[in-house]
This record gives structure tokens, sequence and C-alpha cells, in this order.
């Protein structure tokens, strides 16, 4: 099995006039059709190693490979392009874009990317978000939405690109026990029948004893 | 990039409230610039047009710019001569049909000769001074704004002959003549003569209405023992900007001074551009408020579209499409309050042309609000707002496209 994605000796330190250090010599390794949970302490830092993996934030040191490519050199256009057709993310709130319909949301990464043609992509907007169970409101928009069907239109939107690797900060935090069921098992399906990589930050230690590894975080370190 | 277009719309037009405050904040800006430009530009054109109307754009008198060289001056090779007798010269304009012809021959306009003289007009026991002014009926209404603003009676009565005179209207009430009435007119050489009136005129102008009677110009010259004299061409130009040129080559051709329009009226004029500095500081100043209110508006929604930002940027958009994608909402924004400004300032425009006054205090005079249509002030002011629009939208998403998405991310979390 392969690396999807290696750190080694990662380091984020926030330029304050006091340099906060985020994240601290993180070196790991995920590999494919892993499903991974980040748990830590809140302010330990798990959020700041996720959006370092997932290229929104630079590294003050230490190196990123993703997909076999070092993240070091890219510029700021070709980092999108990475997180484009490489990485899709869900955020703890959905995070959609609130004047469009669930299925145009899901469509805006197709469109960006490019890769398939409009009808196309309306069609695989319709069966991504049918897939999860959300058949029945394709049209609506986000505030018509409750937060459980929402944060699965963002689970839906992270895999319009059929990328890889799916990273999720607090995916199920805003959500009642039901919902966080319900996105929860979206997530674990993902890897099982859909082979992808999911790298998942929680604080439910329940839900992170239920997946293949954990990575704890403690005071920006691996514990 | 369609798909940023299709974005831009649907910001857009999923806000609608906002949107369209930020359209009409752009539109009233907008709309009142050209208002205001159109107001002062129209005050300035209207008493510039004024200006030039009643007056010959250029005037050749028989006066010359310097005293006259005595012969007594060519014969003694001496350094002043005093208790001098001046010659006396024949007064008027010499030989006025080379003058005439000479100046048929070139310009750009029309012009007309006449013969000015002071003297009184008297009816009943009332004397009035006035400026008795020979005329050729043929060639006046050319130059003289008096035509047309006849209260009773017309110019045309003059050409028909006879011992006919147009006075104006308050020159009639002073010495308590009316139309038809006979006057008695006593030139400076004593002469005098009975004309009819035939022609009553208000020009709005005091002096000329006050103090101008005018007769045939063989009348004239009968009145002032000065047979075939003339000793003033009026002439109107097609166009009154060439005015100082016209008058330059007449004046060094003639001899006789030849004043154009700019050179007596110099004080107006230097208080015209102090005007113009005022009209474009206050045009200016309207243009800034708006601009201002424009970025005011075009920012703020900019901002709080920072989540936006932040959630595309996630998604992989790169920091040049969300750059590309608000200047384009603010030029959307922009493009259409110029549209509905620019409908707002025709209307406003219109309203204010509608706008009337009485000003003379007897009433009868009616004013409106002098009003200049001009396409630039549509052009400028739509291209400002446009402008400032575009600014408005990018500076802060310029801004916001270069914060880390983290920061917004966690910030609302």
């Amino acid at each position: 099995m392969s690396a999807l994605i290696e750190t080694e000796k990662l380091t984020r330190v926030l330029p304050e006039t006091v340099p906060v250090t985020l994240v601290k010599d993180i070196t790991l390794a995920i590999n494919e059709r892993e499903f991974v949970a980040v748990t830590g302490p809140s302010g330990s830092g798990k959020s700041s190693l996720l959006y370092l993996l997932g290229l929104l934030d630079r590294p003050t040191a230490g190196t990123l490979t993703i997909g076999g490519r070092d993240a070091e050199p890219m510029n700021e256009r070709e980092r999108a392009r990475t997180r484009l057709s490489m990485l899709g993310f869900v955020f703890q709130f959905h995070f959609l874009l609130p004047e469009f319909t669930a299925r145009e949301n899901v469509e805006i990464p197709m469109r960006k990317l490019g890769r398939l043609a409009r009808p196309q992509m309306r069609e695989r907007a319709g069966e991504l978000l049918s897939s999860l169970g959300l058949g029945e409101h394709l049209d609506k928009r986000p505030d018509q939405l409750s937060g459980g069907q929402r944060q699965r239109v963002a689970v839906a939107r992270s895999l319009a690109n059929d990328p890889p690797l799916i990273l999720a900060d607090e995916p199920t935090g805003s959500l009642d026990s039901k919902s966080s069921e319900q996105v929860f098992a979206i997530l674990e399906n993902l890897v099982r029948e859909r082979g992808k990589t999911v790298v998942a930050v929680t604080h439910d230690l329940d839900m992170a004893a239920r997946m293949d590894r954990r990575i704890h975080i403690v005071d920006g370190k691996i514990d | 990039m369609p798909l940023i277009f299709d974005i831009a719309l649907t910001h857009i037009a999923g806000r609608g409230r906002q949107t369209l405050v930020a359209v009409i904040g752009v539109a009233v800006g907008v709309g009142f610039s050209i208002a205001m430009a159109a107001l002062m530009q129209g005050g300035q054109d209207d008493f510039v047009r004024q200006l030039v109307d009643t007056m010959p754009h250029v005037d050749i008198t028989d006066e010359q710019r310097t005293a006259r060289r005595q012969p007594a001056e060519d014969a003694f090779a001496t350094v002043a001569i005093s208790g001098l007798r001046p010659r006396d010269d024949r007064r008027g304009i010499i030989n006025p049909t080379a003058a005439t012809s000479w100046l048929e021959s070139w310009i750009p306009g029309r012009f007309a000769a006449s013969l000015k003289t002071q003297g009184v007009i008297r009816f009943s026991s009332r004397e009035v001074g006035a400026a008795i002014i020979g005329i050729e009926p043929e060639r006046e209404p050319g130059v003289s704004p008096i035509v047309g603003n006849f209260v009773e009676g017309s110019f045309s009565a003059l050409a028909a002959g006879g011992n006919n005179v147009l006075i104006g209207d308050t020159m009639a009430s002073r010495l308590g003549a009316g139309f038809g009435d006979t006057i008695t007119a006593v030139s400076a050489e004593g002469l005098t003569r009975n004309f009819k009136i035939a022609g009553l005129f208000h020009t709005g102008t005091t002096a000329r209405d006050e103090g101008e009677a005018y007769v045939l110009l063989k009348n004239a010259q009968i009145l002032s023992a000065r047979p075939n004299a003339i000793n003033e061409i009026r002439i109107k130009l097609d166009d009154p900007d060439r005015a100082p040129a016209v008058a330059r080559r007449a004046e060094a051709e003639l001899g006789y001074k030849a004043v154009a329009w700019q050179e007596a009226n110099e004080s107006i004029l230097e208080a015209l551009v102090v005007r113009n500095v005022i009209m474009y500081t206050v045009v200016g100043a309207i243009m800034l408020v708006a601009g201002f209110g424009i970025y005011n508006i075009i920012s703020t929604i900019t901002h709080e579209k920072a989540r936006d930002i932040a959630i595309m940027k996630s998604l992989g958009f790169p920091e040049s499409d969300m750059r590309r994608l608000f200047l384009l909402e603010g030029v959307a924004i922009g493009a259409a309050g110029s549209v509905l400004g620019g409908l707002l300032g025709v209307s406003m425009t219109y309203a204010q042309s509608l706008v009337r006054f009485e000003i003379a205090a007897t009433g009868q005079e009616m004013t409106r609000l002098p009003i200049a249509w001009s396409l630039m002030h549509y052009v400028i002011a739509s291209a400002f707002a446009l402008g400032s629009a575009a600014v408005a939208g990018y500076l802060p998403a310029r801004r916001a496209a270069r914060l880390n998405p983290v920061e917004i991310i966690r910030g609302a979390s």
C-alpha cells in the first residue's frame, strides 16, 4: 500500500509578537483506503494539522508530499488545482454557498475542474446527492435543509471531483446524535465501499475508536 | 470564465434587497451628478448665449485705438506742441461702401452698418435722451436681437419706409406715448424730425428698452446732417469663437477699432472661469461623495462574502478567480446603477427644465431653469460610478482572497 499523503517534521508557527506554535514536528504517513481519526483536546492543533494536510495553510518548516508530489514548491494556483482534484473538505459547519441549491453546490467544484460536460455534471451531482439520501432535496437551498442534510450535501460536494482524500473537520460536531451517526456511516462507507481515504478530526472518542487508526495530538505534537 | 460569471450573477440575484440598495445607491449618485452638471453647465451656457446673442460678435466703430496724429506733429520736428487746436476730422467710417463691400467678400457671417447719434425724443412736453440708431432694415435682422422681441407692431414696419421709429416699451411709457403716436426726435446738431411709433420692443435689457430708438439709416443721416455716413458696423459670425480673429483682421485693414465680444466682456468671461472652477468642484465633490457611497456599499457586500471566499478557496478556486468574481459583481452593480442613474438623471434634468420663475417685477418675464443636455455628463458620471464600483469590488476582494481561508473558517466556528 502506497502512502497517499506523507509529512516529515511538519511545523506551523503563527508569526505573532509571541510566536504561537500550532503544529510541531509531525511526521506521519496516511495510506490509501484508510479511515483515520485525529483526536486531541481543544486547541491542541488537530484542526491546524488538517488544514496543512489540505494545502489550505503552508507549513513554516517540514515537508508534505501529496500523491507523491512535494507540496513545498507549488504556487498558489497549483495548490488550488490540487485541492480541486485530489481533496474534498467537510467542515464542522456545512459551508455551503447559501445562494445555490444543493445540486448547484455539488456542481460548482466539477464546473471549476471542467472535466465533464454540463449534463453529466448535473447527472453526477444528482446521483451523489441521491446516494446520500437527498434525492428529494436536489433543488433546495441550504437554508431550506436541516443541519444533517446540509452536512450530507457538504459530503456530496467533497466527492464531486472524485478525489482520493476526504478531510473532515469535526464533521459531526454541530449535529445531534442521530444525524451524527448518519454522517459517520456515510464517511465509513466512503472508505469501505468507494475506496476513499478519510481523515476526520473529532473530539468524540467513541467515534474515533470505530475508525482504523487514531492520531492523538497534544500541544501540536503526536502523542 | 462562465462559471465565475454564473456565481457572480447568482450572488447578485440571490440577495435582492441588498443588491437593490446598492444599485439605488449608485443610481442616486450618478443621477444627482448628472442633474447637477446639467444645471451648472446649462446656467453657464445660457449666460454666455445671452451675452453673445444680445451683442454683436464684432463691433467696428469709427473710433481709433490711439489718438490721431495731428498734421502739425508731422510738419514740425518738436517734442511737444502746446495749445494745438486739433483738426476737425469728418466723423464716421470713411468710405463706408468700400468697407462694407470688403467685409462682404470674406466675413463668415452677417453684418449691418448703422449710424448711431445721440439725441432727444420728445412727446407731449416730456423728453428722454436716446441713442438714435439708423439702420438698414434688410440687413439689421441678421445682427440685432430686437427683431424678435416686439410687444406691439413689428420690425418690418421700418422696412416699409417713411418716417417710422421703433422704440423700447420702457421709453414709451416714460414718454407717455403709445403705439401709433408721433414723437419728435431732436439731434445733437439741433435738427428736428417727427416720427411715428411703428413698433414697441422689449428686450429685457433696460438700457436698450429705455434708451434706443431705431429709424431708417437715411433718416438718421438726415437728422444728424451727415449724408451717407455710418459710424458702426456690427458683425454676427456663424461661429462666435472666431470673433477675435475677425476683429483683428478688420481692424488691421480698416484702421478702425474692432472689438470682439470676448474683449468687450473680458471681466465677465474672467468671472466665468472662476464659476467654471466652482462648477467642476461641486460636480466633482458630488461624484466623490457618490463614489464613496458606492465603495462603501460594494465593499460591505464583499466583506460579508469573506466566508464564501474561504469556502471557494477550500474547494480549489485560486485567488485570481475570487478577485475576478468580486470585480465582476462590483462592475455589474455599477453598470446597473449607471443605467438606472442615467434614467434618474434624465428625469431629474427634465424636471428641472420644467421649473419656471417670474423674474421681472412687472411679472411679464418668465424664465425656465437653463439646462444643458450633454451626453458627456452621462458618460463621465457612468464611468466614474463604474470605476468606483470596480475598485470597491476589487480592493476588498483582493484582501479577502489573500487571507488564509483557515482564519475565516476558524472565525466562523
